[in-house]
């Protein structure tokens, strides 16, 4: 298997990798509802961190437990754990963020049996000079928890291996995005999106065993394809690889992205400091927002007009979980901020599944608009 | 399981007794109180704050004495009651591109303000400054984008720092210190000198007219109930427009008068009451006489987990109960310094039951069962609201619960602000299908 087959084979395969895991090194698993999460401190203290995500299955099981005005992302992820594909799961936890996903977390509580879980109140004011001094403290509180939890205490030296993997993944995978920059990117943006996601649910360390590799093969890698137009992909959660496969398929190439399976998760280090708590406190108040934490300022817009830049793109696609407000309450703004700058944007709207011939005519319409100049 | 919670037994097997009732005599005033607050913000020479009706509002409060604002929620609310203009409004804002399935006050208060219409006359008026709190996903975004749009300052404060049985020194710290940011940032974009004694008395005012709303709140566990929840929208819509003025928290002492002699008379809020309900979320504003066909069947809401909470100050009293706030100056604590008036002030609004909501459904879900057993409720009606993500969040957890504890409910899906998403014959039906359920046909 070559290794970017590897990186989707492990998204596709997520429950058997870490039941398999967990079989190999007995060691606990915590599910996790948001990228706010600070898996630095998961992996000190020896837990496989894993992201909780839907399946794009049509479900019927939520209903009761969450009104259908809430978002079909968090209504999927509970769809998961309800129908028990998360069984190998010790515990669960999440980083305060949208009112959505937060449903998804204290439902699971309720009616999904599981050891452990804790709920982190990461701060939503993150332009405060107050919220790092915050965080830490509520990391502070989280560490002791863990360390209940686990039976073991976490060391400042657990820390700091925590913050070494985090980053040496994180390193890896922009050099990997630094390659999309290329005219004709070696890799295509469904395999990011593999790499990135898997990066959320496989050990941090054999992934990054797995990007060295990649790294290695970059160079000489050459894609039987036309690049296309050069798209981004902006906007809420977004795991949905059919779709992206659809619009690499209309002559396109999605050369870098801003969501919390690409680079917002992942961009940002945390800067090392004496005190490692507050070093990853740091990191995730710093980190490119959510919309629901960016404000008064809305400090998300000029990172994604850079890295449409930085990556030569052409136009963006703007994708949107169906209701979600925090997205909502950015696009408008965000549309007309990009058109300033001279970025097209094409809106959809996501659900648990997409319509991708409807999709496909919008994304080709979407082209022909980028065209436009070519013909005239 | 339905059938096992019975409540205290009121009316039943007994024929239709009548009660004596009566309008409330602070009707005119209430009215009044609330025009003129409109009519202020709009009126020149005042220095104008747009914000939420969550936000620690005494502390703007402090740049001086001729500080006014508007409180978008409640704002949004009257012109829902409106509703050609609500309609107009949510056109307005959809036309600028923002989704429909947005929060109905956020939507309806800008397109409002692309209009530039206020909806007691005249032109939007413009705010100086925006203050917020934040706890949603929607308060941070609504004035970011109302001091992008007019290009004035905003600060904001984050509150959601998690359930008041988890608050601790860091909690309170990470608020408190946010309060004394916006201080300083409201100080120097508005060039005023800060005054904290009227900080500290607006902080006074705020622990008083909502402890006090609390107390009137519990007059209603008596039979009969004094008030029905319709009424107290009238009562509980100034705590949400001036909580902090001495005038309102005043009148709130009248309030509370008033329903004392009404509970002391036996004056009820409706003739009949065979039926004693409750419902949550912010009622659609355009449906209010949802309430008054709730009376054919001889029922009454004698409340609602939203009108008792989002304005009142609870504890637990020493005889088990769920009561009114004890103050810190029924405490006979002494605030002397804008640092103490501070803390004093988010322990207290950190501690409000609506907010509980946010970060664990079932610490509502036990509220709601309490509320059940000390208001002598038959049932519930929960609104699954599609115009407020807060209240209507773990809403579906809420209504397992009270199933789960024997306690009848009903729930009906509409939206506080946008009549659109309405089906008034479908919400009818299924009162019917529900008192029918509790056994009380209509009369």
């Amino acid at each position: 298997m070559s290794v970017v087959d590897r990186f989707a084979n492990w998204w596709a395969n997520r429950h058997e990798y870490a039941k398999e895991w967990k079989a190999r090194t007995g060691g606990k698993v915590l599910g996790y509802f948001c990228t706010y999460m600070p898996e630095e401190m998961i992996i000190g203290a020896g837990i496989l961190p894993v992201r909780i995500l839907g399946s794009h299955e049509p479900q019927d099981v939520t209903e009761p437990y969450i009104f259908g005005m809430f978002c079909p992302f968090c209504r999927d992820c509970l769809a998961q754990g309800l129908k028990g594909r998360f069984d190998y799961l010790d515990g669960i936890s999440i980083a305060q963020s949208c009112l959505h996903i937060r449903q998804s977390y204290t439902s699971w509580k309720l009616h999904v049996p599981v050891d452990y879980s804790y709920y982190l109140c990461m701060p939503h004011h993150v332009q405060s000079p107050s919220a790092k001094p915050f965080y830490r403290g509520e990391l502070e509180a989280f560490k002791k928890s863990l360390e209940e939890w686990t039976g073991k205490p976490i060391t400042d030296q657990d820390l700091n291996r925590g913050i070494q993997i985090m980053n040496r993944n994180r390193q890896l995978m922009r050099q990997v995005y630094e390659y999309r920059k290329q005219p004709n990117p070696p890799i295509t943006g469904l395999e990011a999106m593999q790499i990135v996601i898997s990066s959320q649910m496989v050990d941090k360390e054999e992934h990054s065993r797995a990007l060295e590799e990649l790294l290695a093969e970059l160079p000489d890698r050459k894609l039987n394809r036309n690049t296309g137009a050069r798209l981004m992909l902006v906007g809420s959660e977004d795991d949905d690889t059919e779709f992206l496969k659809m619009v690499e398929s209309v002559g396109t190439t999605v050369v870098v992205d801003e969501h919390c399976t690409g680079t917002r998760y992942f961009w940002d280090d945390v800067v090392p400091n004496t005190d490692s708590l507050y070093a990853i406190a740091a990191r995730y108040v710093d980190r490119t927002p959510c919309p629901t934490k960016d404000w008064p300022e809305r400090r998300r817009f000029p990172r994604i007009l850079q890295f449409a830049k930085d990556y030569g793109v052409q136009g963006a696609i703007i994708i949107q979980q169906k209701f979600c407000d925090p997205h909502e309450a950015d696009i408008p703004p965000l549309t007309a901020y990009l058109k300033e700058h001279g970025i097209p944007t094409l809106f959809l709207e996501f659900d648990v599944t997409v319509p991708v011939g409807q999709f496909r005519i919008r994304v080709e319409a979407f082209l022909e608009t980028l065209s436009q100049e070519d013909l005239f | 399981m339905m059938a096992t919670f019975t409540g205290n037994d009121t009316n039943m097997g007994a024929g239709l007794k009548r009660y004596p009732t009566k309008p409330l005599d602070c009707w005119k005033k209430a009215k009044e109180l609330r025009q003129r607050y409109y009519e202020q913000y709009a009126a020149p020479g005042k220095l104008r704050w747009a914000g939420s009706a969550w936000a620690l509002d005494p502390i703007p409060a402090g740049l001086g004495e001729d500080v006014v604002h508007l409180t978008g929620e409640p704002y949004a609310a009257a012109i829902a009651f409106n509703k050609d203009f609500a309609v107009r409004c949510q056109e307005a804002a959809e036309a600028h591109g923002w989704a429909r399935d947005l929060c109905a006050y956020f939507r309806t208060y800008i397109g409002g303000m692309f209009l530039d219409e206020y909806a007691f006359g005249g032109k939007y008026p413009k705010p100086d400054f925006c203050f917020t709190g934040h706890i949603c996903c929607t308060h941070g975004k609504w004035y970011e984008l109302v001091s992008e749009y007019k290009k004035v300052p905003y600060v904001a404060i984050d509150v959601g720092v998690g359930a008041s049985g988890d608050l601790n020194a860091n909690k309170i710290d990470y608020v408190v210190n946010q309060a004394h940011e916006a201080i300083e940032y409201l100080s120097k974009a508005t060039g005023r000198e800060y005054r904290d004694d009227l900080l500290i008395e607006a902080c006074k005012n705020l622990f008083r007219s909502t402890s006090t709303w609390a107390k009137v709140c519990c007059l209603n566990k008596n039979i009969p109930a004094p008030l029905d929840e319709k009424s107290m929208h009238s009562l509980y819509v100034l705590g949400t427009l001036d909580r902090t003025d001495k005038e309102f928290a005043d009148f709130y002492d009248e309030v509370l008068e008033e329903v004392k002699d009404r509970v002391a008379q036996g004056i009820a809020a409706i003739p009949v009451e065979r039926c004693r309900l409750m419902t949550d979320s912010q009622p659609p504003w355009y449906f209010l006489h949802f309430y008054r066909y709730l009376e054919q069947f001889g029922a009454v809401s004698v409340g609602s987990f939203y009108v008792n909470t989002l304005e009142g100050a609870w504890e637990d009293k020493p005889d088990g109960t769920w009561g009114a706030r004890t103050t810190p100056m029924e405490k006979g604590i002494e605030i002397r310094t804008r640092d103490q008036a501070l803390r004093l002030l988010a322990e207290w609004e950190l501690s409000r039951p609506q907010w509980q909501t946010f970060y664990d459904p079932q610490l509502k879900t036990d509220l709601l069962i309490r509320m059940a057993k000390e208001w002598s409720l038959k049932g519930f009606i929960l609104h699954y609201n599609r115009g407020c993500e807060g209240t209507s969040s773990g809403i579906a957890e809420n209504r397992l619960g009270l199933m789960k504890a024997g306690i009848p409910v009903m729930t009906y899906e509409a939206n506080m602000g946008d009549e659109r998403e309405f089906d008034e014959p479908r919400t009818l039906a299924r009162i019917d299908s529900f008192m029918e359920s509790l056994g009380f046909p209509k009369q």
